[in-house]
């Protein structure tokens, strides 16, 4: 089984983001990294392409630069390579373009099964994966939180509001996960060695078909007019716990008439 | 151009629309003079007064899905109406599961754009602003579709509070997919619904009760969240959960709080044992009042806390919840 895992290379969600206060754009810079949400998806296709006897795991990605260290860590993972797509034109892309451009790499690799993060941990937009599949012709069964493939078929528990359904799919599908659905494997020292030889496939919008106007800023077709400061809530009153606290609380919700 | 029509898609569990459904009405009506709903579901058509009293003038209805997800079908079926010359400015969606669905689905068949993660809309002459919340909700951005229309917004639950306008019931117009749409979609619509499972839960719902209970990785343990439930239980409100103790598997995912999860506006919001990541805050920093136990000081749910106490929960806990048992 040919699994495909989209994969997300991201700055490092603990240091602070920020927009580009001239172009509206999130900037990126210094070394990126496997997005959290990823790892998720990169040990689902591990387990399923192994599970499948004799599958493997094809990431995909969209990152500036050439940028390949997140893509590393996936591949250390025991992904078998990589497709990377990389172009200064696809700066600003919005979730459809890049939707469009990945739908094209995804392709390539002629998978049976395409998994992708419900959202990623910086864009958060969570409708790209449906766009894909969209673009791509295949089902999609997103917010999985578990999955097994039998035979041609994909079997998803669906995360809903009052609980889960179980959906069945044939291949090929695109299957989006969510976070803690398999704990995700680190990278052993031999896999960390073996990563670094791994194919990892560059390539530019050209390559794919585009035109640049199509894609980018160009192709997202939206303004950010201003970026503000969320509106805070005043901080209130602290007290230490001396063992009398929860009489405070009371004390509180009396006088906010909740008891 | 100015916004002329508004299309809402009406999503509906089994008591009717759900509510940010009817905030989404609400909205809708102050931003155009049409409003107009897409409905499905086996009893769709009935929800037909309720989408009206919230200001539909009509329903598109698509009728039963039978086994299908809604994102094939339904976004097939609007752009079905499109393509036949109904021309809505604006399709606003509630940022629901099948709601992403339906969104990401219609963006690829439109070629147009979708933004989500909005939290508040304004008309500006022809121009519709859109703020969204940006890095887990710690900053707040503008944007502005420069993209032909209809215009697609995923709207968070709770960004606008719904009003019954008591207008009559919408007008039913049928909306199905014919038979051509539906073998065009044959194979994009091949995942089915075998069963459906609903988990146990008492009380209050989540996102409606007036106090909120929320435990966080703090408790130590998921033996701990007993403590949770039975303060939420005392007060008659829901117990909630941060993402860690939902991926450490202490409680399903219907209990969280935040970006990911649910958006909570209760009277009071007691959070106990969670830090404040920016990405909880923007699920409940809503809340009419706080209160924070976290045995560290500089937590950041202090920040937004009326009242903070540095303790720990297996301290104050237990001493609450006998005080309220000793009361009542
Ligand atoms: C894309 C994305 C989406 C996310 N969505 C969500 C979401 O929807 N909801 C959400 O909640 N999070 C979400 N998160 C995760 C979020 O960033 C935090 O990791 C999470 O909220 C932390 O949960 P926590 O506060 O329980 O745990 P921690 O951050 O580990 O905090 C535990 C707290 O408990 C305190 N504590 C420890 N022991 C005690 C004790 N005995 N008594 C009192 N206090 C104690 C500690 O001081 C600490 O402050 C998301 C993250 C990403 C990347």
């Amino acid at each position: 089984m040919n699994v495909v895992v989209c994969a997300k290379q991201i700055p490092d969600p603990s240091s602070p983001q920020s927009l580009d206060p001239e172009t509206g754009f999130l900037v990126r810079e210094g070394k990126l990294i496997l997005d959290d949400s990823d790892a998720y998806g990169v040990e689902m296709g591990l387990r399923l392409a192994e599970e499948s006897g004799g599958g493997e795991v094809t990431l995909v990605s969209m990152a500036p630069g050439g940028e390949v260290s997140g893509l590393r860590t996936a591949l250390a993972m025991g992904a078998a390579k990589a497709i990377l797509v990389s172009d200064d034109a696809l700066k600003g892309s919005d979730a459809l373009s890049t939707a469009k451009v990945l739908a094209k790499a995804v392709e390539r690799a002629n998978p049976d099964l395409v998994i992708a993060a419900t959202e990623s941990t910086d864009g958060y937009t969570g409708t790209m994966p449906v766009q894909m599949a969209e673009l791509l012709g295949m089902p999609s069964v997103t917010f999985a939180k578990k999955v097994t493939v039998e035979g041609d078929k994909v079997r998803v528990e669906r995360q809903t509001e009052a609980g889960y359904d179980e959906v069945e799919c044939t291949l090929p599908v695109v299957v989006t996960v969510t976070a803690g659905v398999v704990e995700p494997r680190y990278p052993s020292f031999k896999g960390i060695m073996a990563a670094k030889s791994k194919p990892v496939d560059q390539l530019s919008i050209a390559d794919l078909g585009f035109e640049p106007s199509e894609v980018g800023a160009a192709g997202a077709r939206q303004q950010v007019t201003s970026v503000v400061d969320a509106e805070s809530r005043q901080a209130g009153e602290v007290v230490v716990d001396e063992g009398d606290a929860h009489e405070r609380v009371l004390a509180f919700l009396e006088q906010i008439k909740v008891i | 151009m100015s916004i002329e029509r508004v299309w809402v898609l009406a999503e509906a569990g089994e008591a009717g629309p759900v509510s940010s459904v009817l905030e989404l009405l609400t909205k809708a009506r102050s931003m155009a003079p049409v409003v107009e709903a897409i409905a499905w579901g086996p009893a769709s058509s009935s929800h037909a007064s309720v989408l009206g009293s919230y200001g539909a003038g009509a329903v598109y209805d698509v009728g039963d899905l039978g086994d299908a997800l809604p994102g094939v079908p339904v976004s097939a079926a609007i752009a079905g109406l499109i393509e036949a010359g109904e021309r809505p400015d604006v399709i606003l969606v509630p940022a629901t599961y099948d709601g992403r669905d339906v969104a990401g689905r219609l963006s690829a068949r439109l070629d147009r754009p979708v933004v989500t993660n909005v939290v508040d809309l304004e008309v500006e002459g022809d121009e519709v602003r859109s703020k969204h919340g940006i890095f887990g909700g710690a900053q707040v951005a503008t944007a502005c579709l420069t993209a032909e229309r209809p215009w697609i917004f995923v709207v968070r639950a709770k960004s606008f509070s719904a009003e019954d306008a008591g207008g009559p019931p919408a007008e039913v117009r049928q909306a199905s997919l014919g038979e051509s749409v539906a073998a065009s979609i044959a194979r994009t619509n091949a995942a089915k619904v075998l069963a459906r499972h609903a988990e146990e839960r008492s009380g209050p719902k989540l996102d409606e009760a007036t106090v909120v209970v929320s435990g966080g990785r703090g408790l130590g343990s998921g033996e701990s969240y007993a403590m949770i439930e039975e303060l939420a239980k005392l007060l008659d409100g829901a117990p909630g959960a941060s993402r860690a103790i939902v991926d450490a598997g202490w409680v399903p995912y219907a209990y969280q709080v935040g970006q990911t999860g649910k958006t909570v506006k209760p009277t009071v919001y007691i959070a106990c044992g969670i830090s404040g990541a920016t990405q909880h805050l923007v699920g409940m920093k809503g809340s009419k009042n706080i209160v924070a136990i976290n045995k560290d000081q500089d937590a950041p749910i202090f920040s937004v806390a009326d009242l903070g106490i540095v303790g720990d929960v297996h301290k104050v806990l237990p001493k609450l919840i006998e005080a309220l048992k000793a009361r009542s």
